[in-house]
């Protein structure tokens, strides 16, 4: 069995109030010393208030392939947008 | 730089395949990991990438040298900080080359059998203080010439990984700078360790951008898949244009009689490196190539059972978490 460490991804909330965004990753042999390795390779610089960690092979992804498929759907809906519609500026801002 | 002398892969796929992806680079897409790429593409980004990882941590050891003689308490905290930044920088790069589909482990293993590199610069010994402070201005600040450059590289992670970098590796370059400005505007004997740190490591520093690559086929492949984005040439110009005022500022005297302003070029002239001292360090004959290797295999063997101890104590954590479910 090998002996590497397994690796993780690391998320980091930057400031109270933001999403947590993936920062990298890194080997950690659990999830307690995952956080404190995160805590020391990604947050040196107040960079974070809030840590998650996920072994990266729990992590399941779009295939790129199937980027057409998967959003063009949404491209063709453009009367999702405000910009769609044309409001007269008599109505003032809306 | 700290890639130096990276050949790219050949690469024999299908030429359809090779014309959409080219022409996703040059539409300036950034390459993600689980998107096609040609074979040469991979391998070259892995051997880039691992040789500029390798570096950041073999580069550990010329400072971390003298971290415990550090004149001040406020300077050791400084160099300190700096190579544990390192480090992690390190470990940025491992982690993006991870993404190609190498693991850490693999990587080091390639470094010890002496399959991979790191950069010709720190097989150079720190005989001083004032080479740390040397080190810090010159041999950073020609890794942040390059590793600005290489933040707009095609491959994503690779280039995240240099975004971050270069926002840390500001502080190393002028940390280093303000030790040296204290020797050189210090007692007459400070001074002359000053010069003395500056001529050594001159050309050395110069060196990192490896020779001129105007007529390689090798640069020419990288820089068509925008893993390069500048010439050795172009990059080495723009690292002694911008340090030779600041050598000047310092009052010290230039480490290179043929550094002179070339009004017609818009550039300073100089001497280039003697790149036979540069192939002898590659091949192994640099003044501490054997202690930086002998260190890195000492800490891979001495860490070892303790790697595999805590990979050991979270099995039986888990199985233990598993069974009392």
């Amino acid at each position: 069995m090998s002996n590497e460490w397994p690796l993780w991804e690391v998320f980091i909330r930057g400031q109270h109030g933001l999403n947590h965004r993936h920062v990298g990753s890194l080997h950690a042999p659990d999830a307690e010393l995952a956080i404190r390795h995160a805590r020391d390779v990604y947050t040196r610089r107040n960079e974070g208030v809030s840590i998650w960690v996920v072994p990266s092979a729990q992590i399941t992804a779009s295939a790129p392939g199937d980027k057409g498929p998967l959003f063009e759907p949404s491209n063709a809906k453009v009367y999702r947008h405000p910009t769609f519609y044309d409001i007269p500026d008599e109505v003032g801002h809306m | 730089m700290y890639a130096q002398m990276v050949k790219s892969e050949a690469t024999n796929e299908d030429p359809a395949l090779l014309a959409a992806f080219q022409a996703r680079i040059d539409a300036g897409e950034k390459i993600e990991p689980k998107d096609w790429m040609p074979e040469g593409y991979r391998q070259t980004l892995i051997r880039q990438i691992g040789q500029h990882a390798h570096s950041e941590v073999v580069g550990q050891l010329p400072e971390g040298n003298w971290i415990t003689r550090a004149p001040t308490l406020e300077r050791k905290a400084i160099l300190l900080a700096k190579v544990q930044d390192e480090a992690g920088h390190g470990l940025y790069l491992y982690c993006a080359a991870e993404t190609l589909g190498v693991s850490r482990d693999d990587l080091t293993e390639a470094l010890l059998a002496g399959k991979m590199k790191y950069s010709s610069i720190f097989n150079y010994p720190t005989l001083n203080w004032a080479d740390i402070g040397a080190v810090g201005w010159l041999v950073d600040g020609a890794a942040i010439v390059n590793q600005v450059a290489l933040q707009r590289t095609s491959f994503g992670p690779y280039a995240r990984a240099m975004v971050r970098i270069c926002k840390e590796e500001s502080f190393h370059a002028r940390q280093g700078y303000h030790a040296i400005m204290q020797m050189a505007f210090g007692t007459p004997e400070q001074k002359a360790m000053a010069q003395d740190a500056v001529n050594r490591l001159w050309f050395p520093a110069m060196m990192m951008f490896g020779p001129s690559d105007k007529d390689s086929v090798h640069s020419a492949q990288s820089m068509a898949w925008k893993i390069k984005i500048n010439t050795n040439d172009e990059l080495r110009q723009r690292f002694v244009d911008q340090t030779v005022p600041q050598i000047l500022y310092l009052g010290l005297d230039l480490p290179d009689p043929g550094l002179v302003w070339n009004e017609a070029r818009g550039h300073y002239d100089f001497t280039e490196p003697d790149w036979s001292e540069f192939y002898d360090v590659l091949k192994g004959n640099g003044p501490c190539n054997a202690d930086r290797m002998a260190a890195r295999q000492k800490a891979w063997d001495d860490g070892a059972w303790f790697r595999d101890a805590l990979m050991a104590h979270a099995r039986k954590a888990a199985a233990r978490k598993m069974a009392a479910e």
